[in-house]
């Protein structure tokens, strides 16, 4: 099905987005492969959902050029083999999955069956429901549904979990590992990087803009060559930063349980045994793509209540 | 012959899908079916049905209203049904999630006017039903083939129009916006009101207006008094379909830039 898994699937080219006088996108260049899983990682604000956009040709770059699939994605052509699953989608309350999903597979040249969408969405008991009937979960699935029923080579996520129970999740997962055994190029953009650092083969963080780390998850990890450093201890945060180094984060949890990401967590031990002998607790362990994302991303506009 | 045939074909397949989908909203949103079907037949009870036995335009007032409650319903469709539902859908994503489709917009378009046309058509056979059982006042299929022939195709500018004032008024604000074009507009062109009772200046107002030609159309169908040629009305619905056109596309692109 896929022709050449070895030819560029999405190409962004010294691509700029401007708003006015904000740039959400700023030089950009990007290649996807073919049957890569690539997660768009950053802060709100980064250029995530306007990266989408453009591959789905709702956003015109200011300057450069976006190909998909080798085409143009403003032109209808292009999206024959794209698949798209946007936030804040409000489906037609009139009508019922079943015929959502009808309609959907006349829109593309060659598309799944109705009962193969269901089953990839785990949707099949809802077939006959209205739209509206639906909970927010289902509807995500439903727009998963929506998206892989022209059985796409390139298909772009954003925030596809949101609001899905953990059922709805597995099928979620479970339903992109079939899609992509066929070949399937994802480029999902999330806030759950345990779900990205498990399924994802390539890491791409933005920040502002550009792009700050490109690379496998656990090189990412590595490269940012961070290490957690947990205990608990009666000594106040005063005492604890006169043995950070340039570059550790001291965070306090709550009864005088402490963290510190460090690069040299050997160095750090030997100093907080040595400052205080009654510590307890002591766990050391290599950093998660959380706290590699968070010092990529920086302190300063790190989302807070967003890295649940 | 498969190249000529295969773009087609290919379109023709999420075309009826597409039409079929928007047909099934039409009438499965009662908010809009209930005016469309009822207020016709409404104001055709209220002002057709008492007036049946009086001569207007040369032909009976009956059948005459008939053809001006039809031109109405068709009006408000091709205004509600197509240009105002179009803003309800910007506000609220589907047409976004159409976009990303390959369904090209000229092909979405398309099948919203056609879902559109089948219900101005079910709404206008309604009326149609409605004066002849009640008010034994029958068309006959000649003269209503030839209000349909006229009527259908003249909707075009009016969907057009709505289509403008939807992309260019707030979303919630649309239908509103609609009725207050469309009512001065349905009374000085002598569609709710024969023209022949009202004042001189909204008399020498009407030729102007895009509503007045389409009743025009429509009235002659049924043998009243021609007032110009009736190539002259296809020339100003033709000229305000353009018009409408133009500004339907500069409003669909200025909606987009602020998004």
């Amino acid at each position: 099905m896929n022709t050449g898994l070895i030819n560029n699937v999405v190409c962004f080219e010294g691509v700029s987005v401007r708003f006015g006088a904000v740039s959400a996108l700023d030089n950009l260049n990007l290649e996807l492969r073919g049957g890569e899983l690539s997660a768009l990682l950053g802060p709100n604000g980064a250029g995530k959902t306007t990266a989408l956009r453009l591959l789905l040709g709702l956003t015109r770059p200011s300057q450069g050029t976006v190909r998909v699939l080798g085409g143009d994605p403003r032109r209808s052509e292009a999206r024959r083999g794209v698949g798209a699953m946007l936030q804040d989608i409000s489906l037609p309350p009139n009508l019922s999955v079943l015929e959502l999903l009808r309609l959907y597979a006349a829109l593309y040249p060659a598309p799944l069956s109705v009962n193969r969408a269901l089953e990839l969405s785990g949707l099949s008991d809802q077939a006959t429901s209205r739209a509206s009937r639906l909970s927010g979960g289902q509807q995500r699935r439903l727009s998963f549904a929506l998206a892989v029923i022209g059985n796409p080579e390139l298909l772009l996520l954003d925030e596809p979990t949101v609001a899905m129970d953990v059922q709805g999740r597995a099928a979620f997962w479970h339903g992109i590992a079939e899609l992509r055994s066929g070949g399937c190029t994802v480029l999902l953009t999330t806030h759950l990087l345990e779900e990205v650092d498990r399924a994802a083969d390539r890491v791409i963080v933005l920040s502002r803009g550009v792009i700050v780390a490109d690379a496998a998850p656990g090189s990412v990890r590595a490269r940012v060559g961070l290490s957690r450093v947990r205990f608990s201890s009666r000594l106040d945060a005063a005492h604890w930063h006169t043995i950070t180094l340039p570059g550790d984060v001291l965070e306090g949890g709550p009864a005088g349980q402490f963290s510190i990401r460090t690069r040299q967590p050997e160095a750090l031990v030997r100093a907080a045994l040595d400052l205080d002998p009654a510590l307890s607790d002591l766990e050391v362990s290599r950093a998660s793509l959380e706290d590699a994302f968070l010092s990529l991303t920086g302190p300063d506009q790190a989302p807070t209540g967003a890295l649940a | 012959m498969t190249t000529l045939a295969s773009p087609f074909t290919s379109a023709l397949r999420p075309f009826v899908a597409l039409a079929r989908t928007e047909l099934l909203r039409l009438l499965r949103n009662r908010a809009l079916l209930v005016p469309a079907l009822l207020l016709p037949i409404i104001f055709f009870s209220l002002w057709g049905l008492p007036n049946a036995r009086y001569t207007l335009g040369g032909v009976n007032a009956g059948r005459y209203m008939l053809v001006s409650y039809a031109a109405y319903s068709l009006i408000s469709t091709a205004l509600f049904g197509f240009g105002v539902a179009v803003a309800a859908e910007r506000a609220s994503g589907w047409w976004r999630q159409l976009q990303i489709t390959p369904a090209p917009p000229a092909l979405i378009f398309g099948a919203k006017i056609t879902a559109s046309l089948v219900m101005g058509l079910l709404s206008v056979l309604a009326l149609c039903l409605f004066a002849g059982l009640v008010g034994h006042i029958w068309l006959g299929a000649a003269d209503l083939g030839g209000v349909l022939l006229r009527l259908l195709p003249g909707m075009v500018p009016f969907a057009l129009l709505g289509l403008t004032l939807g992309l260019l008024a707030p979303p919630d604000a649309a239908g509103g916006v609609a009725n207050l074009v469309a009512l001065p507009m349905l009374f000085a062109s002598g569609i709710f009101v024969p023209l022949d009772t009202a004042p001189d200046f909204i008399r020498s107002l009407a030729p102007y207006l895009p509503a007045y030609h389409f009743g025009q159309l429509g009235w002659t169908a049924i043998g009243a008094k021609p007032a110009g040629a009736e190539w002259t009305h296809w020339v100003w619905l033709a000229g305000y379909a353009a018009v409408f056109l133009l500004t339907s596309l500069w409003a669909a692109r200025r909606s987009e830039m602020r998004r």
